[in-house]
């Protein structure tokens, strides 16, 4: 079980709200991101989840209990934090035994439960190493796996692959998402990294300033956002947003049309721009055409082969009905 | 520094320092060695000439030679064991956010300002007193006779004491490394279960190792030859049961004028010290390496 339900839940530091009122539905088994920019509160919001915080109002339910006011270690969660925290003077075998060791379990249960939490995660010749002894990836597993031996109704994860690099974070990623098949376990994870948020999350929690700007599945929010701002914080490269005549003659205040929704044409199409910086990724080229008189620069996706040069005069046109029409106020029309 | 050039360079230039120190440590050694060897008494200075061991079987052969170690032992490790202990208990509390923590950092650590001397007399006198003294009041306050503490527990008086003085260095080094500490990890061991107690127990004691260790090895350095304290408090009595072996090594020479048999002790508490330095090593030592 693993059912989290957020009521009111808020939190204030002093005069700085740093999260308003919010409500939140986490359903058992889910796979759940909470995503924004840097500074939204999505950290401060899982470690109200895991007690590490207290609220300043509202009801936090965990499988239909009131776990508001309960201590950590009660609450039945594990966390995976941003800098691992392994204890960095036991061995890893002691470092995944400890939550086992702290609930006071016999020897051979520990280490049964270690083993087999070990195998999951190929750690498993690791076990009488130091943490200092680790690289990023296995360190990261080791603090998987002190999660996983507690057997949690859910797991929190706090920014787990931000100290990685790219490849690695690729791997872990897909280790994650597996584990969560394997496990079917609610997992609650935090990013800044819309990527990791589109690829992982059965349900995406778009943050922007302590609020709930959207609650979606990941196409959800990349086809239909509610607002700008998850307009803009989904998808990458971001949403091309234009405002002014051009959007007017769409009837609405801003329009937005997505980079993959545009199409290039050397001679002919709606808008004319020069190319500025293209970006050549191989399978993809993002171009960043500008002087096209709306306003902004249009970033778009053409295939890999497509071969314009700076400086070299392009017309765009996007797909109709791929176009989000937003009103003043920024919410979509 | 990696040219030869450089590297002769370099050796040159320290080579003054180097030598300096060198014949700084050397002299007085040997000097205290070839004493050691002589027939040197003040009071007869006609009696001289090399006897051998002879002042070594005097000083190891005096009555109050073994309780002397005993009593260095004693107040060294007394004083580290109370540094320690009360240092990680002080480190701990200071480190909680309380109002006025800038002052209460400074109070704490001021008694490491004050000269040995004049914190030994400051407690002699305000403190210990068997007639005025402030604990001999709260003593009468509660209705119980003053108990004389040079008098009955001379060298429980003199740990207290030298522990006043080392608690400020010990808490100091002790609260840095508190500092350090990162708080994901004090709060994973929260999420995993573990009490407060248990959190000091498994999560900050070992990683407080390091610090421990460096304020033992120190201490031992310096408290090996606590010397003032004694002097001014108890003058090693009553009897010898507050004497040290640096007290004795004084009482040799400056109250017996025996220059022979007080360097002899000399040499004795280095062999000893550097037996200490070794067994230390051996034991903590390890926790030093990353």
């Amino acid at each position: 079980m693993g059912q989290i339900t957020l009521s009111g839940v808020a939190k204030r530091f002093g005069e700085a709200q740093v999260i308003p009122p919010l409500d939140l539905e986490i359903q058992d088994g889910e796979f759940v991101v909470f995503v924004g920019p840097s500074g939204c509160g999505k950290s401060t919001l899982l470690r109200l989840i895991a007690g590490l915080e207290d609220t300043t109002g509202g009801r936090i339910i965990i499988d239909g209990r009131d776990a508001t006011g309960v201590s950590p270690a009660q609450r039945g969660l594990a966390m995976v934090f941003q800098s691992y925290a392994l204890y960095p003077h036991m061995s890893v075998r002691s470092n995944i035994a400890f939550p086992l060791r702290m609930a006071g379990l016999p020897k051979a249960e520990q280490d049964r439960k270690v083993e087999a939490a070990a195998k999951v995660l190929n750690l498993t010749s690791y076990l009488d190493r130091r943490p200092g002894q680790l690289s990023g990836g296995q360190r990261q597993r080791v603090a998987i796996g002190r999660a996983i031996v507690r057997e949690p109704s859910a797991f929190l994860f706090d920014e787990p692959l931000s100290n990685l690099d790219a490849a690695l974070r690729v791997g872990m990623r897909m280790e994650i998402s597996e584990l969560h098949e394997k496990l079917r376990t609610t997992m609650i994870y935090v990013t800044h990294d819309q990527v990791e948020a589109m690829t992982m999350a059965d349900k995406i929690v778009v943050l922007n300033a302590g609020r709930i700007e959207q609650v979606g599945s990941p196409l959800d929010l990349y086809r239909s956002p509610r607002n700008i701002f998850v307009a803009g914080f989904i998808g990458s490269p971001k949403m091309n947003l234009i405002s002014g005549p051009e959007a007017q003659r769409f009837g609405a205040h801003t329009i937005g049309i997505r980079p993959e929704h545009i199409s290039v044409h050397p001679t002919m199409g709606e808008w004319r721009g020069i190319v500025g910086v293209s970006e050549h990724l191989g399978s993809d080229t993002f171009f960043h055409v500008q002087e096209t008189g709306l306003g902004a620069a249009l970033t778009v996706r053409a295939g890999g082969e497509v071969s314009l040069h700076h400086g070299d005069t392009v017309f765009l046109t996007p797909e109709p009905d791929k176009i989000h029409r937003f009103d003043q106020s920024g919410l979509r029309l | 520094m990696s040219t030869q050039a450089s590297r002769v360079a370099a050796r040159a230039m320290l080579s003054p320092t180097v030598l300096l120190l060198l014949i700084w440590m050397i002299v007085p050694l040997v000097l205290t060695l070839w004493f050691s060897f002589q027939r040197y008494n003040l009071l007869y200075p006609d009696r001289s000439g090399f006897i051998g061991l002879s002042n070594y079987l005097n000083f190891v052969s005096a009555p109050a030679f073994w309780g002397a170690i005993i009593n260095t032992f004693l107040l060294v490790g007394g004083v580290l064991l109370v540094t320690v202990v009360g240092g990680i208990g002080i480190a701990l509390l200071i480190d909680q956010p309380i109002w006025g923590q800038g002052i209460v950092r400074i109070l704490v650590i001021s008694p490491f300002f004050i000269m040995p001397p004049v914190a030994a007399l400051v407690w002699k006198n305000m403190f210990f007193n068997p007639t005025n003294g402030l604990f001999a009041e709260a003593f009468k306050l509660i209705e119980l006779r003053p108990f004389d503490f040079l008098g009955q527990a001379p060298l429980g008086s003199i740990i207290m004491i030298v522990s006043w003085e080392w608690l400020p260095f010990a808490t100091l080094i002790l609260l840095t490394a508190l500092q350090s500490l990162s708080s994901e990890q004090l709060e994973a061991a929260e999420m995993d279960g573990a009490p407060p107690v248990k959190r000091f127990w498994f999560i900050m004691l070992p990683h407080l190792a390091r610090a421990i260790t460096v304020v033992i090895l120190i201490e031992t350095i310096f408290l090996l030859g606590i010397f003032g304290e004694i002097l001014v408090t108890t003058n090693g009595g009553p009897g010898t049961s507050s004497t040290t072996l640096t007290y004795l090594v004084y009482k040799e020479a400056l109250l017996d004028f025996d220059a022979g048999t007080a360097a002899a002790g000399g040499v004795v508490a280095v062999i000893l010290a550097n037996i200490v330095a070794v067994f230390l090593m051996r034991a903590v030592g390890r926790n030093l390496d990353a």
